[in-house]
């Protein structure tokens, strides 16, 4: 018996011209919840199906607990899955959609009862074992999924986009409640979304893939604040960039020079990234990087006031008002100063370095 | 800045008007089906009522079971059984060479689904007569099937395939398999291929997800072709009379005879009657017992 430890060296897998992934290496802690965050067709969901051995790679390797797995079929893979329409069977009721994975392990009637209920229980489905599927919701479906998916003790669990289809209070507590069955139970989680909240919410590491490669791998906390290129830095948050340009050993933005707390991940030219929450409405001129701009609109969004301001050169950021700031609500049209602290200015270059 | 409705302002409902709508909506329904209803009625329910009147009259025109009484001889017990026994080979083969091509048809590509698809429907497009005359010619004690085994060796004696039985199933299938193919072939397209990742995921094999999971999901389109295709077979004239050689005494080829060399319409329409009512019964039976839509997850 293993770990659930992953290691993934070097899949290619293409359609015709198209890369779907293009020489992936990866390795998944024992049960260390790991994201796969990129946008559709940045083959996360082709990686995970590699994984469950739905998708036969060009060439690589996968190694599951120091095993080969790349051409065993995926009926002997015993590893969870959660597929995005939850594909439930239609043709029985939660209870044997849940003990399907226990009757083909060829365990004892009286056992299956106990592990359905039990699994039936940790997703809070006990009460509607009889259901037939098309009777529940879509949150319920979601959780016999889930259930169907841990029942048989999978020491792996995939996750392809669980809670895509759920409305977004629904989702945001769905994501507690996947985290704290993921803390319970710890099996190694890899879970697939192009929702960078989502990730940013669940994660331990997160993957970041595009067109087919993983483009960084980290910390939530280091994807949000340290994204190693602009591909990153635009997919976490509001992000808006500024050209930053290099000369006399630093960086300008405009004409003056920006203090940077950290290395850039960049040589020459780049961006700056700025997002509404990290800009500041009052600074130190003499600590603190300096924007000036002129307010073009001012949209209430319940919580703050979400506010527009261009820059020279027609580039556009924005700034949240909560009304703490002790600033007044300022008006379209106005001018105004905005402040990043060195350790808030990130520089990013358009590639990885 | 708040708006409310004012408590002296007059409450509005409109039940009138929105009844006078509701009504229209009625009217036009009823006058949308009406063509299509007389149609029915004109040709369908007068002519049957037409024919259940006369075959309770015996040929000297004197109400009577004669007609019923004379369905219990041996001949036409022989003949309503060899009529069951045909439809459900008939429906047996059926199933049995179309389920794979269902099968592989709800698994290729669009492409290739639609190219063999062609090959199902072209006999549709084709005139049973011509599709049994060329049975005719191809099963023959001269036809080209006979002549290939004989001049291979492997048969000395032309082989008896037609004007009889096995002539009679040779055609029927061909006509009938599009019926069972096509909503077999809907039913399987409708299973969502991810259920069979699932249940390879859950720890089936191929084998396992194709009967507990494949399988089961396609009953319901399985039963409707079933019940099509036997059905069909129970009053199916041409192929019978032309390949069964008047050797295959199904039901229909008896009540043609009965009109045709002993103009006797009251038995006709007596053997018509029966045959009528026994092929309501089994499609009313298919409905209520089998109910396989059911297993889709109940009321929806």
């Amino acid at each position: 018996m293993g770990a659930g430890k992953v290691s993934i060296r070097h899949v290619h897998k293409a359609y015709g011209a198209f890369k779907a992934l293009d020489g992936i290496s990866l390795d998944i802690y024992p049960g260390e919840f790991l994201t796969l965050l990129g946008p559709s067709g940045s083959g996360k969901t082709t990686l995970l199906n590699v994984i469950a051995g739905f998708e036969r790679p060009d060439s690589g390797s996968l190694m599951v607990d120091d095993v080969e797995f790349i051409t065993r079929p995926p009926h002997k893979r015993d590893l969870g899955m959660v597929f995005q329409n939850y594909a439930l069977f239609p043709h029985m009721d939660v209870f044997d959609n849940v003990a399907y994975p226990l009757k083909l392990r060829g365990i004892d009637r009286e056992s299956i009862r106990n592990r359905v209920m039990g699994a039936l229980e940790t997703v809070h489905m006990d009460k509607l074992e009889a259901r037939r599927i098309g009777e529940l919701s879509g949150g319920q479906r979601q959780r016999v999924a889930l259930a169907r998916a841990i029942v048989f003790e999978p020491k792996i669990l995939l996750m392809d986009e669980p809670l895509s289809a759920l409305d977004k209070n629904l989702r945001e507590h769905m994501q507690m409640e996947l985290k704290r069955l993921h803390n319970r139970l710890g099996m190694t989680t890899v879970y697939v979304t192009h929702d960078q909240q989502e990730a940013l919410t669940m994660s331990d590491r997160i993957a970041v893939l595009d067109r087919g490669r993983v483009v960084q791998l980290d910390t939530p906390q280091n994807i949000y604040d340290h994204p190693n290129c602009k591909f990153v830095a635009g997919f976490m948050g509001e992000t808006r960039f500024l050209p930053v340009e290099w000369r006399d050993n630093s960086y300008h933005l405009g004409n003056r020079s920006l203090r940077l707390a950290s290395q850039p991940y960049c040589d020459v030219n780049g961006w700056l990234i700025v997002r509404p929450e990290r800009l500041r409405w009052a600074g130190n001129a003499q600590r603190d990087n300096r924007i000036a701009g002129k307010i073009m609109d001012i949209v209430y969004r319940g919580d703050s006031h979400l506010i527009s301001v261009s820059l020279a050169g027609n580039h556009e950021i924005s700034i949240r008002h909560t009304g703490l700031e002790g600033k007044e609500l300022p008006v379209p049209g106005q001018e105004i100063e905005l402040w990043l602290t060195p350790e808030a200015s990130v520089v990013v270059g358009d590639a990885v370095q | 800045m708040t708006v409310m409705v004012q408590e002296t302002e007059p409450v509005v409902l409109n039940n009138s008007l929105l009844q006078r709508s509701r009504n229209l909506q009625g009217i036009s329904f009823i006058g949308l089906s009406l063509p299509a209803a007389m149609l029915v009625a004109a040709v369908l329910i007068i002519p049957f009522s037409w024919l259940a009147w006369l075959s309770l009259f015996d040929a000297a025109g004197n109400l009577s079971t004669e007609n019923y009484v004379r369905l219990l001889r041996p001949a036409y017990v022989d003949s309503f059984l060899t009529t069951f026994k045909v439809a459900g080979l008939v429906t047996a083969i059926c199933v049995l060479l179309g389920y794979p091509v269902a099968y592989l048809l709800s698994q290729l590509p669009q492409r290739a689904t639609q190219i063999l698809m062609v090959f199902v429907i072209l006999p549709f497009w084709t005139s049973v007569l011509v599709r049994t005359y060329a049975w005719l010619v191809l099963l023959q004690r001269q036809g080209i099937i006979n002549q290939w085994l004989l001049s291979s060796g492997l048969i000395s004696e032309p082989l008896p395939l037609v004007h009889n039985m096995t002539g009679t199933v040779i055609g029927m299938v061909h006509v009938m398999l599009p019926f069972l193919i096509l909503p077999l072939y809907a039913s399987m397209k409708a299973i969502d291929p991810v259920l069979l990742r699932a249940a390879a995921n859950c720890g089936a094999s191929p084998a396992q997800a194709f009967r507990q999971v494949f399988l089961p999901l396609s009953l319901s389109g399985l039963s409707a072709g079933i019940a099509l295709t036997f059905v069909l077979c129970l009053g199916f004239y041409l192929t019978p009379a032309l390949l069964g050689g008047g050797r295959v005494a199904m039901w229909s080829t008896q009540i043609a005879d009965m009109v045709a060399k002993f103009a006797n319409w009251g038995a006709a329409s007596a053997l018509s009657v029966v045959l009528l009512v026994v092929t309501g019964g089994i499609l009313w039976g298919v409905n209520r017992f089998m109910r396989v839509p059911d297993a889709w997850g109940g009321k929806r």
